[in-house]
């Protein structure tokens, strides 16, 4: 078995006495496209604090490619390949969407190469392959603040990919999207998996349907089951939580 | 189309921005001919103070930072200056020291003194000590993460700290009563003197040239563009693998090093450097000149320096109660009708939106994208 490209063991986040993670394990293999659902409330959001270095845990351990993430600082953790897709999208919005892509490609992230030189040829190249993968190559010059909500999900996708990392999380990237829009980032996100591995965190059932991935559930800050879409939804714990209501509208 | 769109805060090249900058230049190269000696030191001081508001806009305008402390480095640049000046014509003087100690009793040169016998010590002291400062102070604040309104009372507590401090220091740097340099000695010239006081004018103007072109170099391309999204916002860009801390210390060094240039030229052409440069209402001015004359645009953080410092001496002589009216009143304009700034309000089609409003220029149609929507755009 190939050793885990991520692994949380044991994590507890306890936010002045209310757990909001409590003892959580979960294993990503390199190359999966893992979902994650879970009623408001479950910890999911936190669960990506925890990875990303925002939050630290009081108890447990996050491994990243066989080394500890505590203690490190978000860019560090950022660097070493975790990207990271916020809930609402986030962009930068004075900046125009090439200068949004061109901050995400560019490397090494050090002021004085940022001071000195420009974007070499192949991560122009990047830029606007970016740019027409997620349909604004029209928009390149736009302010990123003048963009539609759909358009910014997207140009916050692009940069994550441009960022190149191993893991990308993706937290609610079809918030807002039409059904046409939702359909291309399944499927965007389903042909970044095996070059890369993604988390995807989501409500829409549809949407996760369409992943074809396996489904980890989180309920009250604990792992209550993981299995196939089918699998969970049949879970009698995971309708009495969360799929009640959509188990009427199945039945 | 997509120009008129753009709503970035990148120089665009437009005719309000040519007219001033020719403007500019003709003031300059008129001012010695057609200002007597004491209008043309004032221009050159206030000259030197737009050195200082070009850093402030650029941690301020670009970075977010307000920082209501740039007295610390303005009058650090300052005393640097001031030193060497007093050292270099203390020779006459008793033990030959600068005559300021004989008052309180020093026989011998405070320790810290010493290096500024040397004139390159001092041009590299007086931004380099300055920036050293800011660097230190400003990354204690920064790696701890704070920001916003606790940034600013903590500058403004730092400048209290620094002016108290140097209030309090007789015996090594004369206190309250500050470095006199307009009697001191330059190349065998008195300092106050009409020649040299012109020659300083011709200074400041280079270096206010310079440091314009230097701080647009700055917020020019991806350097310019970290700023403006640890402005927006800073967390995203450490997930995206920036160190917002690291920038954040350098550009506040940098305004630093420009308030201790612009300090050094202000004292050398006011005859004086004194803790009172670390006044707090001082501090205070410096930040709404570049909110009068435009955040983010570096024209405008000179243009806010000298206009207003201008007016407030023109104003003061006339009617002396009634500038800080004035100065309360182009607060209130800024804020309520102005928010860019006169500079970025001319900018951003404030003109035309003026004319159209009074009835002399028809309003745009209708929001861009409309047009746009269904022509070139295509939404799979």
């Amino acid at each position: 078995m190939t050793m885990p490209l991520l692994e949380l063991r044991q994590i507890t986040v306890s936010f002045d006495g209310f757990l909001a993670l409590r003892d959580l394990n979960l294993n990503l293999k390199p190359g999966e496209l893992r979902a994650v659902i879970g009623p408001n409330g479950a910890g999911k959001t936190t669960f990506l604090d925890v990875i990303t270095g925002k939050t630290t845990p009081s108890e447990g351990d996050v491994m990243f490619k066989g080394r500890s993430l505590l203690g490190t600082r978000e860019h560090r953790i950022a660097r070493l390949g975790i990207g990271r897709k916020f809930q609402s999208p986030r962009v930068f919005e004075k900046l125009s969407v090439q200068e949004n892509l061109a901050l995400a490609v560019s490397c090494p992230k050090q002021p004085w190469s940022l001071l000195v030189g420009g974007l070499n040829a192949s991560q122009r190249d990047q830029v606007h392959h970016l740019m027409s993968i997620v349909n604004l190559q029209n928009r390149a010059d736009w302010a990123a603040g003048s963009l539609s909500h759909g358009q910014k999900q997207w140009l916050e996708i692009a940069m994550l990919v441009g960022q190149d990392p191993d893991l990308l999380l993706v937290d609610e990237p079809v918030a807002g999207l039409t059904d046409e829009e939702t359909d291309l980032t399944a499927d965007l996100l389903k042909s970044l998996a095996g070059d890369h591995t993604v988390l995807v965190i989501e409500h829409d059932m549809e949407f996760i349907r369409r992943l074809e991935s396996p489904v980890t559930v989180l309920h009250q800050g604990h792992v209550l089951c993981e299995g196939t879409m089918d699998q969970v939804q049949a879970d009698p714990r995971v309708i009495e939580v969360y799929l009640g209501t959509t188990q009427e509208d199945n039945g | 189309m997509f120009e008129s769109f753009t709503t970035r805060t990148k120089q665009r090249f437009c005719w309000p921005q040519l007219l001033l900058w020719v403007v500019v230049i003709a003031v300059i190269v008129a001012a010695p001919v057609v200002l007597p000696v004491f209008r043309l030191n004032l221009l050159g001081r206030f000259l030197s103070l737009a050195i200082v508001a070009l850093g402030i806009d650029l941690i301020w305008g670009f970075t977010g930072l307000l920082s209501l402390g740039q007295g610390i480095f303005f009058a650090v640049g300052g005393y640097a200056a001031a030193m060497y000046l007093q050292l270099n014509s203390s020779e006459g003087q008793p033990n030959g020291i600068p005559e300021f100690f004989s008052l309180y009793g020093v026989d011998r040169l405070p320790f810290f003194w010493e290096p500024f016998h040397n004139p390159v010590f001092t041009l590299i002291a007086i931004w380099f000590v300055p920036a050293l400062l800011a660097a230190v102070l400003g990354n204690m604040v920064f790696r701890n993460r704070i920001k916003g309104v606790y940034f600013s009372i903590l500058t403004q507590a730092a400048l209290l700290v620094f002016f108290n401090f140097f209030n309090g220091q007789q015996k090594l740097i004369n206190g309250t009563n500050g470095l006199k340099t307009d009697v001191t000695q330059l190349f065998g010239q008195m300092i106050g003197s009409p020649e040299m006081q012109r020659g300083f004018f011709w200074l400041t103007c280079l270096m206010v040239f310079l440091t314009w072109f230097f701080v647009r170099w700055v917020v020019r391309g991806r350097f310019g563009d970290v700023l403006i999204a640890i402005r927006d916002d800073e967390p995203r860009l450490r997930f995206t693998g920036f160190n917002p801390t690291l920038f954040k210390t350098i550009v506040f060094a940098i305004a630093g090093g420009l308030a201790g240039i612009g300090g050094a030229l202000f004292t050398v052409q006011s005859g004086i450097v004194s803790p009172q440069y670390m006044a707090v209402p001082f501090s205070i001015e410096m930040v709404i000149w570049v909110a009068v004359g435009g955040r983010g645009t570096l024209v405008g953080a000179i243009f806010g320096a000298v206009a207003i410092m201008y007016t407030k001496s023109l104003v003061s002589e006339a009617w002396p109660q009634g500038w800080l009216f004035i100065q309360g009143g182009l607060f209130i304009l800024v804020v309520t009708a102005l928010p860019e700034g006169v500079i970025g309000w001319l900018k951003s089609d404030g003109p035309r939106n003026l004319l159209s409003r009074i009835g002399f220029v028809r309003p745009i149609g209708t929001y861009p994208q409309l047009e746009m929507d269904g022509q070139d755009e295509v939404q799979t």
